[in-house]
C-alpha cells in the first residue's frame, strides 16, 4: 500500500527561511526519515537532514513532527494522523544551520562544563568493582543517546535565550546525578561538592520539574523523577536541611 | 530621530525565545495539532473544584464537622476550644478559646503547604495555572523566568519538612478510622458505611504520603552504595514503585478527602443516616 502525503518541511538557514510544501509518496511501514530521505532523492536534493543510524541510537535526526520534538528515524507515519499534512521544522532551541540542520554546539559546551568523573584514590584502573545494585540507577541515565531532544523541549532555554548561560539542561543534569550516584567517584574527597554546584553553577533552580523532557526522551528515560528531583533532593540535604547540617558538623557520615 | 513607534517590549516579545535571531524563523508559537491544552484545562478545573469547596467546607463547616463516630479529615486535629467533642478523638484544644476562626484553618496548614509544594502539583499548576510552559515545545507567555532559583519559589525546596509534619497527620487520621469501628454511643465493634469511606480515605493518604520524591529521598535516595544497606535498598525500591504512581495518588488522595469531608457533612446536616453493616 502506497499514498500520497503532503509535507510542509521548514527550508531555509540562519537568515531566515519558510515551510515549503511538497507531495510525496509514502509506503507501508515507512518513518518520517524515510519520506524525507524520499523528498531529497527526488524533488529537493540540496534539502539539509542530520541522520546517521536509522535505529534510534546515534541520536542524529532529532527535529519537531507537527510541532513535538521527535527523532525522525523512529517516528512511524502510521502514527500520524492520515490525511493531514505533516509538518517538519529544525529544533527550534538551537541556532539553524540549513534546512533541518541545526547547530548543537551549546549542548557540547554544556558538557564540558560539567567537572569530570573523579577516579578514587588507590584503585587502579581495572581494579574497579561496584555492585549492581549500585549502579542500577546511573544505567537508567547511560541509556542516553545524546539526540538533545530533551534540551529542545525544555521551556528554561527554548522560551528563554538569555537562560542559556546558566542553565546545564537536563541532559546535563542528569550527568551530575548519574556521577553523584556513582560509587566510586571521589569527588567530594577532591573537594568538589556535586550537590551544590548543581545549583549553584549548573542552574538546577531553573527547572521546575514540569516534565517535558521525560514526555520527549526517545529511550524513556524518567528524566524528571530519576535524575532531576532526587538531584534536587540531594541539594537540599546540603543546603537547607539543618539536622543533615548538624549531623555533617558533629562528624556522623552518610554512605 | 526615529520614526519608530512601537512600544519597546513589542520589539522585544518578538524576538524571545523560539524567535531569537538565529533560531529558524518560524512564525508560529508553536505547531502542535493535537489537543494539548486539554490537560491543562482538565487539571485546573480540577484544582479549582478542590479548592473551592474545601474553602467553603474550611470556614463554615464547623457544625457539621463531626457526626459520631465520624470527624471530617478537614477539621481532625481539632486544636481549638470551639470544636465538637469527639469522644476519643483529636479534640485537643492545643490553642485554647481565643481562636474563634474555624479550628480547620489551622490545621489545614500542614496538608495544604505539602500539597502546594509537592512536586507533582507543583508541575500541575506552573503548567495549567502558570503556563509555564503551557504544554511541551509550545511557547509560555512570560517575558522573563528565573523557575525556583529564588524567592518566593526556592521556598519550594523546604518540601521535606511538610513531609515530616504529615507524618503524624496522617497517623491521627489512621485513629479517626480506627474511631469508626464504633456505634454512635462509643461501643467497639460496630462498623458502617462511613466506616468504609474513612478506610479507603485513610489508605489513599498513606499512599499519597508514601510515594513522595523526599519519602523516596531520605528512605534510601541520598544512599551512594545501596549495597551496604540492604533494608533502606528495600524501602527504596518499594516506595520508587509508588513514587511511580505519585500523580494517580494524588489525584486518588484529593478527591477522597473531599468525598470523606462530604459524607461526613451529609450525615452531620441530617441529609440521610449512615448505613451501618454490623
Ligand atoms: S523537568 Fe526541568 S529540565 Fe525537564 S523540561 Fe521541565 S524544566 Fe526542563
Ligand atoms: S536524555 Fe533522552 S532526550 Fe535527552 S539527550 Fe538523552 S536520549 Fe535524548
Ligand atoms: S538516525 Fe540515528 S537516531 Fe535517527
Ligand atoms: S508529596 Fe508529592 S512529592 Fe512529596
Amino acid at each position: 500500500m502506497s499514498y500520497e502525503a503532503t509535507f510542509r518541511v521548514w527550508r531555509g538557514d540562519a537568515e531566515g527561511g519558510e515551510l515549503t510544501d511538497f507531495q510525496v509518496e509514502v509506503n507501508d511501514g515507512e518513518v518520517v526519515l524515510d519520506v524525507v530521505h524520499r523528498i531529497q532523492a527526488t524533488q529537493a536534493p540540496d534539502l539539509a537532514v542530520r541522520w546517521n543510524c536509522k535505529a534510534g541510537k546515534c541520536g542524529s535526526c532529532s527535529a519537531e513532527i507537527n510541532g513535538r520534538p521527535r527523532l525522525m528515524c523512529m517516528t512511524r507515519m502510521s502514527t500520524l494522523p492520515a490525511g493531514e499534512t505533516v509538518t517538519i521544522t529544525p529544533m527550534r532551541t538551537f541556532p539553524v544551520l540549513r534546512d533541518l540542520v541545526t547547530d548543537v554546539g551549546f549542548n557540547y559546551q554544556k558538557a564540558r562544563e560539567i567537572p569530570a568523573f573523579v577516579p578514587p584514590q588507590g584503585v587502579k584502573p581495572g581494579e574497579y568493582r561496584m555492585q549492581q545494585a549500585d549502579v542500577n540507577r546511573s544505567q537508567e541515565f547511560r541509556k542516553c543517546i545524546e539526540c538533545f531532544l530533551c534540551q529542545d523541549t525544555c521551556h528554561v532555554v527554548r522560551d528563554h535565550e538569555e537562560n542559556k548561560p546558566a542553565f546545564a539542561g537536563p541532559r546535563f543534569l542528569m550527568r551530575i546525578a548519574e556521577l553523584d550516584m556513582h560509587p566510586l567517584d571521589a569527588a567530594a574527597d577532591s573537594g568538589l561538592d556535586r550537590k551544590a554546584t548543581a545549583q549553584d553553577e549548573h542552574g538546577l533552580g531553573y527547572c521546575n520539574i514540569t516534565k517535558c523532557c521525560t514526555e520527549v526522551c526517545p529511550e524513556g528515560i524518567k528524566i524528571t523523577d530519576n535524575a532531576l528531583i532526587p538531584l534536587k533532593e540531594r541539594a537540599v540535604d546540603r543546603k537547607y536541611d539543618p539536622l543533615v547540617w548538624l549531623g555533617s558538623k558533629i562528624g556522623l557520615r552518610r554512605g | 530621530m526615529t520614526t519608530e513607534t512601537r512600544p519597546p517590549e513589542a520589539a522585544e516579545t518578538a524576538a524571545r525565545g523560539v524567535h531569537s535571531p538565529g533560531r529558524a524563523a518560524i512564525a508560529q508559537r508553536h505547531l502542535r495539532l493535537d489537543r494539548w491544552w486539554l490537560p491543562q484545562v482538565m487539571t485546573a478545573a480540577g484544582l479549582l473544584l478542590f479548592i473551592g469547596y474545601s474553602t467553603w467546607r474550611a470556614f463554615f463547616g464547623l457544625h457539621t464537622s463531626y457526626a459520631a463516630p465520624y470527624v471530617s479529615p478537614f477539621y481532625s486535629p481539632c486544636l481549638a476550644a470551639n470544636c465538637p467533642t469527639m469522644k476519643g478523638g483529636a479534640d485537643w484544644a492545643l490553642f485554647g478559646s481565643w481562636w474563634q476562626l474555624s479550628p480547620a484553618l489551622i490545621v489545614l496548614i500542614f496538608p495544604l503547604g505539602f500539597r502546594l509544594t509537592c512536586y507533582y502539583y507543583r508541575k500541575a499548576y506552573y503548567r495549567s495555572f502558570w503556563s509555564s510552559p503551557p504544554a511541551c515545545a509550545v511557547a509560555e507567555p512570560h517575558a522573563k523566568y528565573t523557575g525556583e532559583t529564588r524567592l518566593p519559589l526556592i521556598l519550594q525546596n523546604v518540601h521535606r519538612y511538610f513531609f515530616y509534619f504529615a507524618i503524624p497527620v496522617a497517623g491521627i487520621l489512621t485513629w479517626d478510622a480506627i474511631l469508626g469501628f464504633r456505634d454512635a454511643q462509643g461501643r467497639w465493634g460496630h462498623m458502617g458505611l462511613g466506616t468504609l469511606v474513612l478506610l479507603v480515605n485513610i489508605v489513599l493518604i498513606w499512599g499519597y504520603t508514601a510515594s513522595c520524591h523526599s519519602c523516596r529521598h531520605i528512605v534510601g535516595g541520598r544512599l551512594r552504595h545501596f549495597s551496604k544497606h540492604p533494608v533502606r535498598y528495600r524501602m527504596w525500591t518499594w516506595v520508587s514503585k509508588l513514587n511511580a504512581r505519585h500523580m494517580q495518588l494524588a489525584w486518588a488522595s484529593l478527591f477522597s478527602v473531599g468525598l470523606t469531608d462530604l459524607y461526613v457533612y451529609l450525615l452531620a446536616s441530617g441529609a440521610f443516616s449512615d448505613p451501618r453493616f454490623f
